[in-house]
């Protein structure tokens, strides 16, 4: 495929607000996951929470739109410049041929669980205040997104589970190449809510510690929340960008489990063989490969075993889920995002929290660490429903 | 401008049970005559597996079945796209109604079943297909979204694709505050290049401009069209049943419409 470069990116997640501070936090292997205190939520685990989501509210002219998935996703377009970045590639081209393609696994749902908790006793209404469109509809941070940064191209949302925000890049290239934009803004936004805590938790998969991505004793998941951003453009249309590229995508179905995916990482390896195909790249191109690495049992070992079948045993891989935690929906511009700092800063993390890697494992697992040059990186990202989706990212002149 | 071959429709709604039922109607040649649809069980769906699922999964694989049926398609390996407008509305006040409680109690079936790629996951076992498959959202212009991106893939990987738009309406309290009339259910077999199994060449263009939308005759589907976010697909599916050519303005997002010239063959 013909590769797009990246013109500006940005992420919020536990790790703080913006490029330098999830930097930061990677390279000081400080993580963003505490125990959790969200919402008097009765369970014993860690999550990635942004801090101060509570004390905010979107701009004035979307108030409607206020809740806590477009205040995080108000604050995410609000660091390194992205906004306002926009606004120019906005009068180069037209808001009409600016696309915005978003991933979300669960929208504004939490104002619904608010609006639960406060349902007229007598006829079960809901109150007056609540608004559904805006909120908890499955489209309606896409709408406040492109609504924020004024434009009006191709938009929609994608709900993938946690594979969303990675097939945004995969549907933009299309629109793109297809031409029915010139520039597409992709990312995507999930923030905490009692749906996904409580129904991870219901399926055994939710950790008690930090999460230990291919630990021996990896005990589950940490959830988190996040938003991301990125601004997609052909290379020659761009006045400068960020130095990376999305040079491919492979998309694959697992059909196997809605829940767990196949054991022997089946699906997985397909999508990473559709990605290499597609960048018409060798296995041996790709420097790092950021795992999806839940540190869910089935998950990690099933994606070792796919790594292992595409690219041997020698290709450095790690998950940096135990940084920011699980952000589902937004999992997969989070470690779009992190690829391309991996790639700006020559660094190859190391799976944070983790003790020993799980002996069982045949692929190269880092536990800490490691610098120098970055060219290539493959992303995985992995959802319920055996939705799969890799990426790869390089170095751009 | 993207050009596409329908190839199979499927469908199911009140007074619309399949094709080849619904297809007089919506040419005008038999009344529409709403009543409750029969119970949704797909054949493509085992009977442990169906009971593990809910009407809005069975929703989308009965009528994407048909439209593969129809189409004599390899549901293998067709691409999919699934656009809902609300995802499982029965789910999603369910798990709202028990995380409201003191102690939580969430069912593990019902929360793998949230996520709105859970028809997606049905189908794809069902019929073994390891393919692409996305799953969106354009709120009243889900159809249509759905239409665009399914269209893009066609023309950008020259594959075949399986569009299906599904809606149920919520149970109260949420149909107070996002209403809908009826479940609607609609799936096309597109492909990039006419073939013997050919329906119609359709030509899918975002209009430039604000244009007013296409309506039906007949008040009650009419009624219908409006009354859920997959139905908005009707005027398409009429002028098919018709075997009419004809200019259509569907919505898509931000209140733009597609213009979707159809030309049968």
């Amino acid at each position: 495929m013909t590769p797009l470069v990246l013109t500006r990116f940005t992420a919020v997640n536990a790790l703080g607000r913006g490029n330098a501070a999830v930097l930061e936090a990677l390279t000081a292997a400080r993580t963003g996951l505490k125990p959790c205190t969200f919402e008097k939520v009765r369970l014993e685990t860690y999550v990635g929470e942004v801090a101060g989501l509570d004390e905010l509210s979107v701009c004035e002219r979307l108030a409607e739109f206020d809740c806590r998935n477009n205040r995080l996703a108000e604050l995410a377009l609000e660091q390194d410049g992205f906004a306002a970045g926009i606004a120019q590639v906005r009068a180069k081209y037209g808001p009409r041929r600016i696309a915005v393609i978003l991933g979300t696994s669960t929208s504004g749902i939490l104002e619904t669980e608010h609006a639960y908790r406060q349902r007229d006793a007598r006829t079960g209404a809901l109150p007056a205040s609540y608004r559904f469109a805006t909120t908890h509809n499955l489209y309606a941070s896409t709408d406040f997104v492109r609504r924020y940064l004024d434009l009006e191209g191709p938009a929609v949302m994608i709900s993938t589970a946690c594979s969303s925000s990675a097939k945004v890049f995969a549907s933009a290239w299309r629109l793109i190449e297809q031409g029915l934009c010139d520039a597409a803004v992709v990312g995507g936004v999930d923030s905490l809510c009692q749906n996904t805590l409580y129904g991870f938790a219901s399926l055994d998969l939710v950790g008690r510690e930090p999460c230990r991505p291919c630990d021996a004793q990896r005990g589950g998941i940490s959830i988190g929340e996040a938003a991301g951003f990125a601004l997609l453009e052909r290379p020659e249309q761009a006045a400068s960008h960020s130095g990376v590229a999305l040079l491919g995508y492979g998309e694959s179905s697992d059909a196997y489990h809605m829940s767990t995916p196949h054991p022997e990482g089946a699906g997985a390896a397909l999508a990473m063989r559709r990605a290499l195909a597609s960048a018409a790249l060798a296995p041996a191109a790709i420097d790092y490969i950021n795992m999806h690495g839940t540190a869910s049992q089935v998950n990690d070992s099933m994606e070792d075993k796919a790594i292992s079948a595409v690219f041997g045993s020698h290709t450095a891989c790690s998950s940096t889920k135990g940084w920011t935690g699980h952000a589902l929906g937004a999992a997969g511009i989070t470690e779009a995002v992190i690829s391309a700092l991996c790639i700006q800063n020559g660094i190859r993390p190391g799976c944070l929290n983790t003790r020993s890697i799980d002996p069982g494992f045949t692929s190269q697992v880092l536990l800490s660490n490691q610098s120098g040059a970055v060219q290539r990186v493959l992303s995985n990202s992995f959802g319920f429903g055996g939705s799969n989706c890799s990426l790869i990212f390089g170095a751009h002149p | 401008m993207t050009e596409l071959w329908i190839e199979g429709v499927g469908i199911f709604a009140p007074g619309l049970i399949g094709w080849e039922q619904a297809a007089p109607v919506l040419a005008g040649r038999q009344p529409y005559a709403p009543a409750e649809p029969p119970k949704l069980a797909p054949a493509l769906l085992p009977a442990d597996v169906r009971r593990r699922t809910t009407d809005h999964i069975r929703l989308a694989v009965e009528v994407a079945g048909e439209a593969v049926r129809h189409a004599q398609a390899d549901a293998a390996a067709l691409w999919s796209v699934f656009a809902t407008s609300e995802s499982d509305g029965a789910i999603s006040h369910n798990i709202c109604e028990e995380v409201a409680k003191a102690v939580p109690e969430v069912s593990p079936t019902r929360f793998h079943n949230s996520v709105t790629n859970a028809p997606a996951g049905y189908w794809c076992m069902a019929v073994q297909s390891h393919a692409p498959s996305i799953s969106l959202s354009g709120f009243d212009a889900s159809f249509g979204a759905g239409l665009i991106e399914a269209g893009v893939q066609v023309r950008a990987e020259r594959c075949s694709v399986l569009l299906v738009a599904h809606d149920a309406p919520f149970p109260e309290p949420l149909h107070s505050v996002r209403p809908m009339n009826a479940l609607f259910g609609v799936a096309l077999v597109l492909a990039p290049a006419r073939s013997a199994r050919s329906l119609a060449r359709l030509v899918v263009a975002i209009e430039p401009t604000l244009h007013a939308l296409s309506r039906l005759p007949d008040a009650g589907l009419d009624g219908l069209r409006t009354g859920n976010p997959a139905a908005r697909s009707l005027p398409l599916l009429a002028a098919l049943a018709r075997r009419e050519a004809v200019e259509l303005f569907l919505p898509y997002v931000h209140s733009q419409a597609l213009r979707v010239n159809v030309q049968p063959v």
